[in-house]
């Protein structure tokens, strides 16, 4: 059974988002994700200052097993990028939620995230996929 | 639901993550297949690898029979135990299966084939058994671990009883049965280790016994990282029936001489020859962050095109390396298109790592 904390919001498509007290969010891939992709060997991450739009192709983790974009979950600017993972691409395996995160975006419309699934709806979606 | 080996169960108590390989519920990895790697490398893992096929060929020109069947020729086998490793190629000379065959006696040879293709192998071995009236007994009961590492024969010493002291006194490349076990020292990792098959009801017990001593469960994830860096083919993807040996670089694995030996495929193989083998099998390190992958493309600059035809993430040398098959005349570098973008690659001669060293240079 994969890990779904409670506070964070989630995309179909698997992508986590956490609203910090700094009004930032956080952006990472779910347990879930991370255990269907297996050891991942690359994250390739936006640059900061990139404009992204919600629904928008972000980054990219790529396993062994295959290479998986990953998608804004909300409209804004990246602000910062996770540099640990380009020696350690594994810490997204190990710590999804925490040490795992991908990058930060300043939102445009922090209103957003109330469109995103909660934990139960994500929880949900992923037992019809028979996970 | 596709075919199970005995040890299913046991994979699943382990919590392996299963996927279906060429009709067989196998497991991928118990956790991370880096790991299991790792542990191979370094240590001991051990793999199910029950989903392959032994099949005994018995009667007294086994021999013959097996000359003409092989590409490789058994005639090298003098000593009782000894493998050899041989394509078996059909009238065009194309790849029907890559695999290990065992002289245990005059009128005894014993064969082991991939999973994907047993019962096709099986028919074919079958359809010309008559000729040399040998009798073609496959041996599906049999289940067979492969321990391997560096450590895998000493820890494993403790888990096969008293076969213990004979399977340890094995050459590299040999075989024995003993007491109800055949044991050889053989593998597809690039270590050094054990291939134990054992009737299918005593295996869970082995399993369980292997990793009280301390050897890794280790998945079909690792075991592709594995072969790829020891510069080993996987039959399905770097060959088939499409292509020949000549184009797979395993021209190593075809004995023309005695030039009187004629093989099924001889002549095919020798026609090619003549004419000039057109395609290599490369190795290939990815000079750029990213990973190779069967089916990319690539390009050869003013020479022409050609395909991946294996490709991982190796955790040895920390990039990206694979097979691809490319024009005869390929040279120093080429690209690879990964997902648009052309990345340069370094052919070079596998295998990629050695001793658990890089061989080539990065």
């Amino acid at each position: 059974m994969s890990s779904i904390p409670s506070n964070l919001k989630f995309l179909e498509s698997h992508e986590w988002a956490r609203l910090e007290s700094d009004g930032l969010v956080t952006v990472g891939v779910s347990d879930h994700a991370q255990s269907a992709l297996g050891d991942l060997v690359f994250v390739e991450t936006p640059e900061p200052g990139r404009r992204l739009s919600q629904g928008e192709a972000a980054a990219v983790v790529e396993s062994v097993k295959a290479a998986s974009d990953v998608y804004s979950p909300v409209s804004g600017e990246v602000v910062a990028a996770n540099d640990a993972l380009g020696a350690a691409p594994e810490l997204v395996n190990s710590d999804p939620y925490g040490e795992g995160w991908l990058f930060k975006v300043k939102p445009d419309n922090p209103a957003e995230l109330d469109g995103l699934l909660d934990a139960v709806a994500y929880g949900k979606a992923l037992e019809s996929e028979g996970h | 639901m596709g075919h199970r080996t005995p040890l299913f169960d046991t994979h699943l108590a382990a919590s392996a993550r299963m996927v279906d390989f060429g009709g067989w519920d196998m497991p991928v990895n118990y956790g991370s297949q880096i790991e299991e790697h790792h542990a191979v490398r370094r240590d001991a893992g051990m793999f199910d690898v029950s989903h392959m096929l032994i099949v005994d060929v018995r009667g007294a020109r086994a021999r013959d029979y097996l000359r003409r069947l092989l590409a490789n020729d058994v005639a090298k086998l003098a000593e009782p135990g000894k493998a050899l490793y041989s394509c078996m190629l059909n009238e065009r000379g194309g790849v029907m299966d890559d695999l290990i065959t065992y002289f245990l006696r005059e009128d005894w040879f014993r064969v082991v084939v991939n999973a994907g293709v047993r019962e096709k192998d099986v028919a074919w071995l079958q359809r010309h058994s008559a000729q040399f009236q040998v009798d073609i007994q496959p041996r599906p009961e049999l289940a067979m671990i492969a321990v391997q590492g560096p450590n895998a024969r000493a820890k494993a010493a403790g888990s096969i009883g008293p076969r213990s002291a004979a399977a340890l006194q094995l050459k590299p490349f040999y075989g024995a049965e003993l007491d109800g076990w055949f044991i050889s020292r053989t593998g597809y990792t690039g270590e050094d280790g054990w291939e134990i098959a054992l009737p299918a009801a005593e295996a869970p017990k082995l399993w369980s016994s292997l990793r009280d001593a301390g050897v890794v469960q280790c998945g079909l994830g690792a075991r592709d990282t594995l072969r790829l860096e020891a510069g080993m083919n996987l039959y399905g993807a770097d060959m088939d029936e499409n292509v020949s040996p000549l184009e797979s670089a395993l021209a190593w694995t075809v004995a023309f001489d005695p030039r009187e030996r004629d093989f099924i495929g001889r002549a095919a193989l020798e026609a090619q020859r003549r004419a000039g083998v057109k395609r290599k099998l490369v190795g290939l390190v990815l000079q750029e962050r990213g990973v190779l992958r069967g089916h990319q493309k690539v390009i050869v600059a003013g020479v022409g095109e050609g395909e991946i035809t294996s490709g991982t993430f190796s955790p040895t040398l920390e990039r990206s390396i694979g097979f691809a098959r490319v024009p005869a005349d390929a040279g120093e570098y080429v690209e690879v298109d990964i997902r648009g973008k052309l990345l340069r690659a370094k052919p070079v001669k596998p295998p990629f790592v050695r001793n658990g060293k890089a061989l080539v240079a990065l």
